[in-house]
């Protein structure tokens, strides 16, 4: 990598949003051929910054040169113009337009007035092949696999004649096999002549795949470096801002006995496939139970039916002895079971009431909140209060809307109504999703706390990270059953990777 | 006084009475362009409402069936739910209470008068409940269904006038007694001979009612919570449809005692009627100039009356076509619901004031 | 009942078919590309009443009364576009709520028209009559039993034109880069956004087709079956075409297929004096038909899963 032109090159890049800068005087060289790697944690600024090199945000400051010119790239057609082309963290696919629809959908070829399908077709066979990207040109988006819709992304960007490729967070939705086969991906399409963008907060997957590192934090550059004169330990370090520890830390777990008893659980969706296939699952008190495995192998099926949200068809869920299944949620609630739901503001808060209000969400109806069907103000303020400051969830006050909070402060909030219900089974679902370290940190302390208490919890989360190093023991779904169960400190990504693809090989038979 | 004076330029304050001046300036523009004069016109207006006692007293008669409906549209707006079905629903009820009033004659007035606003109530609950149980139970999309139920209702009321009971030879039905009216009159001959009646005073307690139950009660914090999230509040153990059901009745008996109102304080009898009267839909307009809250909607159903029954008046005087008014409510109405527009021109107004998000 | 009945009542089914079917047409371009149209019946009104003024003015000014039908097609057109991007800039520029712009567009249209129509015809509430569409039949065809009834005589072109749309809805919106681009901006408005396809202008352009073919079946009722415009002429067809559109799954074959169905129901109601039995029926049970059909058929439907994903929500580029 000589004095050569930098293919991309961003020139001190400011963006301002109402209270916040999220760029600051952001400068970065993007060479020929090279895999870039974005390094930063939720919220330091990585996505504005790719957003504007794509087009859809436009930069207070600074310049923008490709392949030495400067541009103004003020939409994303223009950003394809030049051949930059985006493959988001979230798939912007059209769910029941094909794969070659979705590919050709703003270029479509036309014959007269129709869409010329069959070329289209076959243009997508071709782009497949050269690049490797297994996809069916004819399936539908809402019928293929999460590791196709991706392939699907990239072929629409090379369909586009992109030269340049950036990846937002690629990795958040695949197996480790999926990983493997996406690395793979990448260095075929760099052998090819792209030039790739990689945004991600994995640092595992920057020392494989990257060439060079620029990280960013609270909207400015740290430091770019080159990855292999770099270690894991720096990058975090540069990352946060301080020393990071990867490793949890906790006391041994002392588990007593079974607080949660899943057997045989079976339940049927519409169509009559069961998404719940004869699990069985044990939780101890006292004990962090961490379920691993790929979204939509029944994960969510699951909580719903812990909770009291999804009918089940046969087996039983029992706590402590008494049986739970299809019971009413707020049955289920009271006999001890507390959920921090993985979408917080779809199903943990009404982001429309105040603080206060979202605190006695699921006590309300209950005495001293409610007397004589009068809600009793004093007493729903006075509980509000206790848990903020017990929980450090930062508001101007506890009449502010939940919708004003930050992501981290609202799951505080959620955690705090949860945790201060004294469960006897505590499940959190995605509890870190989208949050920066400090709150990440937070989380898994409070469910190690709890789990100190002598409570049950049960982790469910697709950051495997977090399940091996929070889970004292790791339960790995597939296809609706429990497929395995390993400790963490005597297994792998590789070995969980095969369990929740569905390969039945067990410890101990494992080859590299 | 700081703190009445940050309460009156509220954004839920200011936008409806800006989107109100620009309704009426609109208005205005388009007597113009139809030759009217436009202060002419409205001065004509605010006469008739405010001249005399007399029409003082029939404009607040006016009013009193708008409070309902407006009440009904604004309950359910606060449960998530549009209730397009207030025509139905007011019609449904007057029916209930007209079919008490007449064919229940011989009890005593304290009986026989609030069991004729019970019927009236309760059959337009009932009425607006089959839109909630669809939409509940089934998905369907309660505005379609509860236009639909509109016009079943309608005809559903002539049958029943024109079956049961009609005054021969005419196409109204008998009048109902007299211990089932509720027409107050040493009040009404306090206001001119205008036919007020107890139903106002039965609206604003509902009105304040509303407030009490959607904000200090357990239940109006559910309807609430299902409103603004049927998710979030279903995994907190709420019964969602349930409450679906529950909205949309409490709704339908606000718009049905409306129509009670009605005939057993103002005509004492119902007309086989060609066409939808309109009070349930201008009760939409009324409860969204108030921004569904209660006393919100009292203000708009103020405005309201003042304008309808005022526009008689601008065409008696001033020769405008009552339509006008129309045109005037309905841009309010626009304005409201599109407060971008208002925003926009209010946007010099506001770079004084910033808001501040919490990060 | 003999083979000319059935003929006549299919005949009749298409005619109160025919502005269902425009309007349920202009109901799936806005709502395919994500902008709910609840205010079909506005711009109905508005359609039947552009018909009604300007087939007046055009037959006194000398045109044959078809041409004047056609002149009224045409104003029907331009103000049903008109007042749509009324619904267009409140919903899709100044984000409104969508269901309530389109209800304060019915509002709107029920009294402007009224107005208007007192303030031209001396206070009258209904238009002058006007000659309207004649009925024509199509030579040979109209011979064949049961079908020449049913379809090639004494049929409007109205008709004809409806069935023509139906096709050419299908066509633009399955086989033609514009309906693709137009249904991916309701379904997923930010994937269309980051390839380029404008979201604002394929729902601005929608919303006015919408505008557009729902103004056509008012002016359709107007210039066929009522000859004047009233305050009562549209009644509620707006909203049965928007169940027909649902019970259709927005899909143009579909809901052509509803609209035919609500057409039946409404026809109906002239027939049934042939049966012995109806005589018993209250004439009120009669009317309420087409309205209690929409219901049953609403709830027999399979859930609304088939609408477009983004059906309803203003698109904000800045949530990203």
């Amino acid at each position: 990598m000589g004095a050569a032109t930098p293919v991309v090159e961003l020139k001190q890049i400011t963006k301002r949003f109402p209270g916040i800068v999220a760029n600051d005087a952001i400068s970065l060289q993007l060479r020929k051929g090279e895999i870039h790697a974005l390094l930063g944690e939720n919220g330091a600024g990585k996505s504005t910054l790719m957003n504007i090199v794509f087009g859809l945000y436009q930069p207070d400051e600074g310049s923008i040169e490709v392949n030495g010119k400067p541009v103004i790239i003020d939409s994303p057609n223009k950003a394809i113009d030049l051949g930059i082309g985006m493959v988001h963290q979230h798939f912007k696919l059209v769910q029941p337009f094909t794969v070659t629809e979705n590919i050709i959908l703003g270029s479509e070829p036309r014959k007269g007035l129709n869409i010329n399908y069959k070329k289209a077709a076959a243009e997508v066979q071709r782009l497949s092949e050269q690049y490797g990207l297994k996809v069916n040109p004819h399936a539908k988006i809402h019928d293929i696999s999460v590791g196709m819709q991706q392939r699907v992304e990239i072929v629409k960007t090379l369909y586009r004649g992109a030269d340049i490729l950036i990846f937002d967070e690629p990795t958040a939705v695949l197996t480790p096999q999926e990983i493997k086969e996406l690395m793979v991906i990448m260095k075929k399409l760099v052998a090819e002549g792209k030039s790739i963008i990689l945004i991600t907060h994995k640092l595992k997957e920057i020392m494989e795949i990257s060439d060079t590192v620029t990280i960013i934090r609270r909207g400015k550059v740290i430091d770019s470096v080159i990855t292999s004169e770099t270690n894991p330990n720096e990058l975090a370090e540069k990352m946060v801002g301080r020393n990071v520890t990867f490793k949890v830390d906790k006391k041994p777990a002392t588990p007593g006995n079974n607080v949660l008893e899943v057997s045989k659980l079976t339940a049927k969706n519409k169509e009559g496939i069961s998404v719940l296939n004869e699990l069985n699952l044990n939780v101890r008190a006292g004990e962090i139970v961490g379920i691993a495995g790929v979204d939509g192998n029944g994960q969510s099926e699951l909580i719903e039916a812990l909770t009291g949200l999804r009918k089940v068809d046969s087996g039983s869920i029992r706590l402590e002895g008494k049986e739970l299944s299809n019971h009413s949620p707020r049955h289920i609630s009271e006999s001890g079971v507390a959920h921090i739901p993985e979408d917080r503001h779809k199903h943990g808060l009404v982001l429309d009431f105040s603080v206060s209000e979202n605190i006695v969400l699921e006590s309300y109806y209950k005495a001293p909140y409610t007397r004589k069907g009068f809600l009793n103000f004093d007493a729903i303020k006075k509980q509000a209060k206790r848990l903020v400051e017990a929980f450090d969830v930062r508001t101007p006050s506890i009449e502010t809307k939940a919708r004003s909070l930050s992501g981290g402060n609202q799951q505080k909030a959620i955690i705090a109504r949860e945790v201060d219900k004294n469960p006897e089974l505590l499940i959190a679902a995605q509890p870190t999703r989208g949050l920066d370290v400090g709150a990440i940190e937070f989380v898994q302390k409070q469910l190690i706390a709890q789990r100190d208490q002598g409570k049950a919890v049960l982790l469910i989360s697709f950051e495997l990270d977090e399940i091996i190093n929070v889970s004292d023991r790791i339960a790995v779904i597939y296809e609706g059953q429990i497929v395995g169960e390993v400790l963490p400190e005597e297994t792998n990504d590789r070995e969980l990777g095969l369990m929740m693809a569905g390969s039945t090989q067990k410890r101990g038979t494992v080859h590299e | 006084m700081n703190n009445v004076l940050k309460w009156f330029t509220r954004d839920s304050f200011i936008l409806p009475i800006v989107a109100i001046i620009m309704g009426l300036i609109l208005g205005g523009i388009v007597m113009l362009i139809g030759g009217y004069n436009p202060i002419e016109a409205y001065s004509a207006l605010f006469t008739k409402v405010f001249g005399d006692m007399y029409n003082f007293g029939e404009a607040v008669r006016e009013m009193t069936p708008l409070i309902m409906t407006g009440l009904a549209f604004a309950f359910a707006a606060r449960a998530g739910l549009f209730n397009i079905g207030g025509e139905g629903q007011f019609l449904v009820g007057m029916t209930a209470a007209t079919f008490v009033g007449v064919k229940f004659a011989g009890l005593p007035i304290y009986i026989h008068a609030p069991l004729a606003l019970i019927a009236g109530a309760v059959f337009g609950g009932l009425w607006a409940a089959i839109a909630g149980y669809l939409k509940a139970a089934r998905g369907v999309n309660e505005v379609i269904s509860s236009i639909m139920l509109n016009w079943i209702g309608l005809y559903l009321a002539n049958l029943i006038v024109r079956q049961f009971l009609l005054l021969k030879g005419e196409n109204r039905s008998v009048d109902i007694s007299d211990t089932a009216s509720i027409s107050l009159t040493w009040l009404s001959e306090l206001m001119g001979n205008s036919r007020v009646h107890m139903g106002t005073l039965i609206a604003l307690v509902m009105a304040v009612l509303f407030y009490i139950y959607m904000w200090k009660t357990k239940q109006g914090y559910e309807i609430r919570a299902v409103g603004y999230n049927p998710n979030a509040a279903e995994y907190a153990g709420m019964h969602v449809n349930r409450n679906i059901v529950k909205a949309m009745f409490i709704s339908g008996m606000l718009a049905g005692l409306g129509g009670a109102f009605q005939v057993l304080g103002v005509f004492q009898y119902q007309t086989v009627m060609s066409g939808s009267p309109g009070t349930g839909f201008d009760g939409i307009a009324v409860a969204l100039i108030g921004l569904n809250h209660p006393f919100g909607v009292l203000l708009g159903a103020l405005l309201f009356g003042t304008l309808t029954y005022g526009s008689a008046g601008m065409s008696f005087a001033a020769d405008v076509p009552p339509e006008i008014i129309r045109i005037v409510i309905g841009s309010i109405i626009f304005f409201i619901a599109a407060q971008g527009i208002v925003r926009w021109v209010l946007k010099p107004f506001y770079s004084k004031r910033k808001k501040e998000k919490v990060l | 009942m003999d083979l000319l009945t059935i003929g006549q009542i299919i005949n009749t089914t298409l005619v109160f078919a025919t502005a269902l079917i425009f309007a349920s047409l202009g109901g799936i371009f806005s709502e395919k590309s994500g902008v709910t149209n609840l205010g079909l019946e506005g711009f109905m009104v508005f359609g039947a009443f552009a018909a009604g003024i300007a087939a007046h003015y055009a037959q006194e000014a000398g045109m044959g009364g078809t041409t004047s039908a056609w002149m009224g097609i045409l104003f029907a057109v331009v103000l049903g576009v008109v007042v749509s991007l009324i619904h267009a800039v409140a919903s899709i520029t100044f984000k409104a709520d969508q269901i309530i712009s389109g209800i304060v567009i019915n509002f709107l249209a029920a009294g402007s028209t009224l107005y208007l129509v007192k303030l031209l015809f001396e206070g009258s509430g209904d238009s002058p009559l006007v000659q309207g569409f004649s009925k024509f039949d199509v030579p040979l065809l109209k011979d064949i039993p049961l079908l020449g009834e049913a379809f090639f005589k004494n049929v409007y072109p109205t008709t004809y034109l409806a069935v023509l749309f139906v096709f050419l809805t299908y066509y633009i919106m399955y086989k033609t880069p514009f309906g693709l681009r137009l249904r991916s901006v309701g379904e997923h408005p930010s994937a269309a956004d980051t390839v380029g396809v404008k979201v604002r202008r394929y729902r601005y352009v929608a919303v006015m087709i919408s505008g557009a073919l729902a103004a056509i079946g008012g002016a359709a009722i107007t210039l066929t079956t009522t000859g004047t415009f009233s305050h009562n002429t549209v009644s509620g067809q707006g909203y049965i075409a928007i169940a027909a559109m649902i019970f259709g799954k927005w899909n143009p074959i579909g809901a052509f297929g509803a609209a035919v169905f609500f057409g039946f129901s409404q026809a109906i109601r002239n027939y049934v004096q042939l049966f012995e039995w109806s005589q018993s029926i209250p004439q009120e049970i009669i009317y309420m038909l087409p309205y209690l059909l929409t219901i049953i058929v609403l709830v027999a439907a399979v859930g609304r899963s088939s609408a477009p994903s983004a059906l309803g929500e203003p698109y904000d580029p800045g949530k990203r």
